[in-house]
């Protein structure tokens, strides 16, 4: 395996642990309102304190990492979306500082949690719709984007925002089913199913209208013996689908998280099936797009030595803050 | 509001203003981590409550700065992208693996412990909390390592190659890249920049505290420990800055052309202008004063030693001299102001005043946001005197810009100056608010239930809590140890 396809998969590998680790936390934001102002909202808020910043942190590795391995498709990708780039930054930005600030100022406690909510869904939203805008394609001359100011916005963009929207909330939903008792799991709970149920129609919304996009993605899809391969991918959505509902009938815990986790990577799967080797799709490939073996060993290096730290530490932090959070903070 | 610049310019003022608001935040924290480190440790090591007292009067403070740093630096993880499109293509197998490895070694490790380190003294006992604040105060050294790396690169390229489809590739050795000429000094003189900031901030509140309570015992505590640090960092800073001014001389001397107001040469010694206002259409310095021979003795160690002048460059690759000229007088008048301090300290002490001299306070207190002044300075002096290229000689900032009309520029500024303005406008109220409550025994960390509506009543401290202007008490009842 080439080393240019070893930096695509670990790209993926950030852009997903991204997703797992900030996806529940962007979905807590979403569906904050829904929880009671006191015990419920700051259980909620709690159970994510102490790991929101590293979850973020993947997020700078994914545009990090990009300029790194495919400084071209990071020179594409950021101009064709431009708008959308900021509208995420500036909602992580007040989602961020509302952590501390709420308990800094509770006079102004309802704005930051207003801040909170809004911070999050923006970021949601735009990151939904930067990965619609990416698939729908972007035009290309001479190694810069050559689109025009709004090509991003579309219906199909906008069905991708949305999904991700609903699924980021149900991620933030069944975490806090794992990690809060009472008012909080119990609003929790409720929010499960209809975000469940959104997720999955916007889904499959999103997977029946992908193919026709462009010629390539129903090749990828349907064509001989692609779809042996690709069509593990909606069976498998459908028995995970099956586990998460149980889950939530029979109040379990921990399970409704990881099945959904388990939905996202088939997402992300899917994903690769439409995508591979493209990194911006018709347009530029991987090897396009990668950097020279020199820039590509040096990182790896980097990677190899330091990822299973990074994951060790990050997983012990997580074991610090194990179990349930209480009302009043981890003690 | 910007109809008068065009798309590079309105790039160039979004970085500007995105990359030093977000500054300011690492500024501080970087020497606030290492200080709340000296302090759990002396803790450890002592046993004495007035250390763990301090740590966690500091520790909410620093969750406030770092949660700032944290959503600043994610923008500017992007900045290159959505603004330097053409830049980020040409430089990335350069820069960008120095950036990967910033993200891996240091951000990972800070925000990996900083929960633990916040939250997490109950969990893990005294010694893992501790390892977990070192973490993050080596995470924020690692963190300016490799930033630091970067942009002396852009500054002194050297080991890269130039591929054919125009981009910069790495040559033989990623060494010769990484410490490329000006990054040693450049990272030293930014070290010592963010300990002396957190000096003065730290300084300004112990003093605040003295005047309204002289026995205050963690007021003395925190002002002694900063005036020790003022006394001994800024010397070093001022050596070390001469030292990466000579160093500028040797690879960007346009640059320190600009620094100096030479427009013109001098070919018997030149004059250090202390002031003045440079006068770029005429090419001269009007109403200056100056000392004759001095910059030569500076730069050169020789009276007579001859120092070119902007006229020796050519006028489309001569930065802008006025706005490194005024920037770089600022950054040195504080670096000798804070100097001043430090000795004026020394000699409180030696008369045993140090917490009874109430102008010294009062003067710490004005020089509380100094560092913050000073560092910002200096990165205009090096950023605009590095103009008009973003890699030095090699790449024009003219031809690094994202295919971008004005307009699209002009509204994200737009939006980030509201934004910022209102949002880190607002958190620095909230850390000022902190400041403004004396630290005291028994102080409370930072539970994110602390100020919560479930909390104990009991040890809350009543009113004070509510309004947070009011100033409780300290704990003077303490008597001050001689």
């Amino acid at each position: 395996m080439d080393l240019t396809v070893i930096w695509a998969f670990i790209i993926a590998f950030a852009v997903f642990a991204y997703v797992v680790m900030d996806g529940f936390d962007l979905g807590i934001g979403i569906l904050f309102p829904a929880f009671k102002v006191g015990d419920a909202r700051d259980q909620a808020m709690n159970s994510i304190a102490p790991v929101w910043d590293g979850n973020e942190t993947w997020l700078v590795l994914g545009g990090g990492g990009l300029l790194a391995a495919f400084p071209l498709a990071y020179a594409i990708i950021l101009p064709a979306t431009y708008p959308l780039i900021i509208i995420m930054l500036l909602g992580l930005v007040f989602r961020g500082v509302a952590f501390e600030f709420r308990w800094r100022d509770p006079d102004h406690r309802a704005f930051w949690d207003f801040a909170f909510t809004g911070g999050s869904f923006a970021a949601a939203f735009s990151q939904g719709m930067i990965l619609g805008a990416l698939l729908q394609g972007v035009e290309v001359a001479d190694r810069a984007y050559a689109g025009s100011w709004f090509d991003w916005f579309t219906p199909y963009t906008l069905l991708t925002g949305v999904g991700t929207v609903a699924g980021y909330a149900l991620l933030g939903a069944t975490w806090v089913i794992w990690k809060t008792e009472d008012g909080a799991q119990d609003t929790a709970y409720r929010l499960a199913k209809p975000t469940a149920i959104a997720t999955l129609a916007l889904m499959a919304a999103v997977s029946l209208y992908t193919p026709f996009l462009a010629g390539q993605y129903w090749t990828r899809w349907f064509e001989m013996p692609n779809i042996l391969f690709a069509a593990q991918v909606p069976l498998l959505v459908v028995i995970l689908t099956y586990f998460l509902f149980r889950g939530l009938y029979r109040k379990q815990e921990a399970a409704p998280f990881l099945i959904s986790l388990g939905l996202f990577f088939l997402g992300m799967a899917g994903l690769g099936i439409s995508m591979f080797p493209y990194i911006v799709p018709d347009q530029i490939t991987i090897w396009d797009a990668a950097v020279p073996e020199s820039s590509q060993i040096f990182m790896l290096v980097g990677v190899v030595l330091t990822v299973p730290l990074i994951l060790i530490y990050t997983g012990w932090a997580y074991w610090v803050f194990r179990g349930k959070v209480g009302s009043d903070g981890y003690h | 509001m910007f109809e008068q610049f065009d798309a590079v310019m309105l790039a160039r003022i979004q970085f500007a203003f995105t990359i030093s608001f977000h500054f300011i935040f690492p500024a501080f924290s970087i020497g606030l981590a290492s200080y709340l480190a000296v302090l759990e440790g002396l803790w450890l090591k002592t046993g004495k409550q007035i250390y763990m007292d301090l740590f966690k009067y500091w520790l909410k403070i620093f969750a406030v700065t770092f949660a700032m740093g944290v959503v600043s630096g994610i923008v500017m993880s992007y900045q290159f992208g959505t603004n330097w499109a053409v830049f980020s293509d040409k430089a990335g197998p350069v820069i960008g693996p120095l950036m990967a490895y910033e993200v891996l070694t240091a951000f990972f490790l800070e925000a990996g412990f900083l929960g633990v380190m916040l939250f997490g003294m109950n969990k893990v006992g005294k010694k893992l909390h501790f390892t977990a604040t070192l973490m993050v105060a080596i995470g924020t050294f690692i963190s300016a390592f490799w930033i630091l790396s970067v942009n002396s690169w852009m500054q002194t390229p050297t080991g890269h190659e130039i591929a054919a489809n125009g981009q910069f590739v790495p040559g033989d050795s990623w060494w010769d890249i990484v410490f490329n000429p000006s990054f040693p000094y450049r990272l030293f003189h930014t070290l010592m920049a963010t300990y002396l900031t957190t000096a003065f901030v730290v300084g300004g509140v112990g003093a605040w505290h003295l005047l309204k309570d002289r026995t205050n015992l963690h007021a003395r505590k925190m002002f002694s420990m900063a005036m020790w640090m003022a006394a001994l960092v800024a010397p070093v800073q001022i050596f070390a800055g001469d030292l990466h001014g000579l160093n500028t001389l040797e690879h960007q001397p346009a640059k320190v052309m600009a620094m100096e107001g030479h427009y013109d040469s001098h070919p018997d010694g030149a004059p250090l202008i202390l002031f003045g206002i440079p006068n770029s259409e005429e090419k001269r310095v009007d109403y200056k004063i100056e000392i004759p021979k001095l910059s030569s003795l500076i730069l050169k160690h020789d009276l007579n030693a001859p120092l070119d002048g902007l006229d020796t460059v050519p006028d489309a690759d001569e930065p802008p001299v006025g706005m490194v000229f005024w920037s770089f007088r600022i950054m040195v008048g504080i670096g000798f102001a804070m100097l001043g301090i430090g000795l004026w300290s020394l000699f409180a002490r030696v008369r045993k005043k140090l917490y009874d001299w109430r102008l010294l306070h009062k003067v710490a207190i004005i020089m509380a946001p100094s560092g913050f002044v000073a560092v910002i300075a200096g990165w205009i002096t090096t950023e605009v005197g590095r103009q008009p290229y973003t890699i030095y000689g090699l790449l024009r900032t003219a031809d690094s810009v994202s295919p971008l009309a004005a307009p699209a520029v002009a509204a994200s500024l737009i939006a980030f100056i509201i934004v910022y303005f209102f949002v880190f406008g607002i958190g620095t109220w909230y850390i000022m608010r902190l400041m403004s409550k004396a630290p005291q025994p028994g102080e409370k960390g930072v539970k994110a239930t602390e100020t919560g509506p479930v909390r104990t009543a009991g040890i809350a401290p009543g009113p004070a809590q509510k309004d947070g202007l009011a100033f409780e008490p300290s704990a003077s009842q303490q008597k001050p140890e001689e």
